[in-house]
């Protein structure tokens, strides 16, 4: 029988590759974005498996907004990284240093 | 008789103004025109003040003419006291400023700055007047001010030439080392009586001497003490009393007539005539008077011995006045203050008298100065031979004299003071004073013979032009050698026990030697007569003679004394050594302590440690902060999940 920890576990663990995607991965500003899509779904996650074993409908209604959100979120990341590959012809991360003190 | 006072001090000050300002438009002839006439006023105008107190029986007067501001009580004022001791220093003041103007048409002929000199020596004029005539303080201490820089001025006058600039700077910081003291006498006085005015703080000066002032914590003195030593400390800046008398030789930096007129007959005794003026403060106190005899007998004595070993024809005449100042100081010490005013007079007459003749000296010579290059000069110079030998034999007191009358009777002033007791002091200031003569007789007659006698050393193009000096010049010698000459054997009666001064110098009974003196005068002659009896004469003739034999007929001699005994050579040679003190202790000294400020105190602690320390402190540590600014995302990333992690176990485990 799968019970709330699995569906929990499942998240923790979605959630655990995500941020390990974003700090270790060096080179790619795209798989930077998808770990934080990423992230947000393993946050989704959480919302559907209480929803589902709390009975309370209010936590699908949030994934619809986050989703909603994330899509907007994911079209303007988007955007910008073409305008960065536009101005400096390189998505690689270890080259975007322009904030260090 | 006010519009009179007003004159007198005025006419050289629109004098000076003039010939100071204007002197381009009003040409050379305009400025010694305009300067001349005014100080000549001035002189008139004195004599006349001297001749309505003195013969016609005038009171003196004390008034103000100005209010300069009155703060709590506090007047601070322009006033006359004009009684007879202000009137006798307005005449020799005038006079021999009078005389030093006509001299300098002849002396500074030729000099691009002629119209500066006479406003520098008008303004001189008007400051030293405004000293002598000052019923105040504040009054009094701008005078001592304005003579001293004018001294300055006129002392760096050829302000081209490197040693008048360090003569001028150091003349200005030994002086000021005395005014610090006359400046404090002064806040003492105020503090004591809440007056500047002379007559209030007479009034309360025996108050001041029954108070005590605590100087450390368990060391207290007597008001009346602390006060006068202090105003003395300022006559020891401007009358050169040793051991601030170093500027003094030095002045002769400047060009001769100010040496006459400033370094030799009346800025330098403006201390003497202050102590005079002050003598109601003085009496009351027998330790400041004991200072005054010490320092004036060791001046006297030690100043004179320099004299002996000088080249230079103005500095053996500066030395001579440094011991003759020395003497007026020692009059004042043993409380014989008209003896000390009436030598200020005679000196004031035959030292310049002196120094002019040397100034003639010095124009004939195409200013060598240097006594080892002249001799013989008699026979050229007629004139100014015979005034510099009534000027010398007037400084050395020989019978009859000028220098004679006021030499004398200070010697038998101090001999006869028996209020310090036999003790030390007595025989130090009488042995001094006595030994004194000796010397002056030697070192004045060494430079006469060198100068006039003996062979002519000159090289032959000075000799070809040898010459008597022109008129101006030559007049205000002869001018200055008649009183130089005679005007003791008149003028010793009324000024030293006629009571002349009545209420302006004020000696208490017991310490009045020369009312004791006064009871066994009969008359100048007899006065000679006494004084043939005493030892002065006879050291003086020793004087005179020492020099005939050392100078004249065995001049190899000193130079094998030089060889023999040279380490006294030395020291004197070196004045005592005391320039190398203050210049290597004082000055070096000083220098260092501001170095050392400087690089440590200001570049290291305030600059390096205090202000840059924290800007640098500021840096160190955003440098440090740096290091964690990557720019890399993902770091950024990082530091949130570590944050985030640490917020949740805070919350959860510790919350």
């Amino acid at each position: 029988m799968i019970g709330l920890q699995h569906y929990l576990t499942m998240s923790a663990i979605l959630f655990t590759l995500s941020v390990a995607g974003i700090f270790i991965n060096r080179r790619n500003l795209i798989l930077l974005l998808m770990c934080i899509e990423l992230m947000l779904l393993a946050v989704n996650f959480n919302f559907i498996a209480f929803s589902r074993y709390l009975g309370d409908e209010t936590g699908q209604v949030f994934v619809f907004f986050i989703l909603t959100v994330a899509a907007a979120e994911a079209a303007i990341g988007l955007a910008i990284l073409v305008v960065l590959f536009r101005n400096r012809r390189s998505i690689n991360v270890q080259e975007l240093d322009s904030m260090k003190g | 008789m006010h519009g009179y006072h007003l004159t007198i001090v005025v006419a050289p000050l629109i004098a000076a103004i003039i010939a100071g300002l204007f002197g381009r438009q009003i040409g050379r002839a305009g400025a010694h025109w305009i300067t001349i006439i005014a100080v000549g006023l001035s002189c008139a105008l004195s004599v006349l003040v001297l001749k309505h107190l003195y013969f016609d029986g005038g009171q003196a007067e004390n008034y103000s003419v100005y209010t300069w501001a009155v703060s709590d009580g506090l007047r601070m004022e322009v006033g006359f006291l004009i009684d007879r001791l202000t009137a006798l220093m307005m005449v020799v003041v005038t006079f021999v400023s009078l005389m030093v103007h006509i001299y300098t048409i002849g002396y500074m002929h030729d000099d691009p700055g002629y119209q500066r000199f006479f406003s520098y020596i008008s303004l001189f004029t008007f400051s030293m007047l405004m000293l002598v005539m000052a019923n105040n303080f504040l009054q009094l201490f701008f005078g001592w001010e304005a003579v001293g820089l004018v001294s300055y001025l006129l002392i760096g006058f050829w302000f081209k030439r490197e040693t008048a600039i360090f003569a001028n700077l150091k003349a200005f910081l030994v002086n000021r080392v005395g005014d610090f003291g006359f400046i404090l006498g002064i806040a003492g006085v105020v503090m004591f009586t809440d007056s500047l005015d002379y007559a209030t703080v007479f009034a309360s000066a025996d108050d001041i001497a029954r108070q005590n002032v605590t100087i450390f914590s368990g060391v207290s003195w007597n008001a009346m003490t602390l006060i006068c030593i202090l105003l003395f400390i300022g006559a020891m800046g401007k009358s050169a009393q040793a051991p601030l008398h170093v500027w003094l030789p030095d002045s002769m930096e400047g060009p001769t007539p100010i040496s006459a007129l400033i370094h030799a007959a009346t800025m330098v005794t403006a201390g003497i005539f202050m102590v005079a003026r002050m003598s109601p403060l003085f009496e009351l106190s027998e330790t400041a008077l004991a200072v005054v005899l010490v320092i004036g007998s060791l001046t006297a004595f030690f100043m004179g011995l320099l004299g002996i070993v000088q080249n230079d024809i103005k500095r053996v005449i500066a030395y001579s006045t440094l011991s003759q100042l020395g003497y007026m100081t020692v009059a004042l010490g043993v409380s014989a203050y008209g003896a000390a005013i009436f030598h200020l007079m005679t000196h004031a007459f035959f030292k310049a008298l002196l120094f002019l003749a040397a100034g003639s000296v010095i124009i004939a010579m195409h200013h060598e100065q240097d006594i080892r290059k002249m001799g013989g000069l008699k026979k050229y110079m007629p004139i100014t031979y015979w005034t510099a030998l009534v000027g010398s034999l007037a400084l050395i007191g020989f019978p009859g004299s000028a220098g004679f009358f006021s030499k004398d009777a200070l010697i038998e002033a101090v001999k006869d003071s028996h209020w310090h007791g036999q003790g030390a002091i007595y025989w130090v200031a009488y042995l001094s004073v006595l030994l004194g003569v000796f010397v002056t007789a030697m070192y004045s007659f060494r430079m006469f013979f060198l100068v006039f006698h003996g062979e002519e050393r000159m090289d032959k193009e000075t000799k070809s032009h040898l010459h008597e000096t022109p008129w101006v010049v030559t007049g205000p010698l002869i001018m200055l050698a008649i009183p130089s000459a005679v005007i003791g054997w008149f003028t010793i009666e009324p000024v030293l026990f006629g009571g002349f001064f009545g209420d302006a110098i004020q000696v208490l009974h017991r310490h009045d030697v020369l009312a004791e003196l006064g009871a066994a005068f009969h008359g100048s002659a007899q006065f000679i007569v006494h004084a043939m009896q005493g030892p002065a004469v006879y050291l003086a003739a020793a004087g005179v003679i020492t020099a005939w034999f050392l100078y004249l007929h065995r001049p190899d001699i000193p130079a094998r004394i030089q060889k023999r005994a040279s380490g006294l050579y030395e020291l004197l040679d070196r004045k005592y050594y005391f320039d190398d003190l203050y210049i290597k202790g004082f000055a070096a000294g000083g220098r260092s302590l501001g170095r050392f400020l400087w690089q440590k105190g200001d570049e290291l602690i305030i600059d390096g440690i205090m202000v840059n320390g924290t800007a640098h402190t500021v840096g160190r540590l955003a440098a440090m902060l740096r290091q964690l600014q990557t720019g890399y995302l993902y770091h950024y990333a990082f530091a949130m999940i570590i944050a985030l992690t640490a917020v949740l176990f805070w919350l959860l485990w510790l919350g």
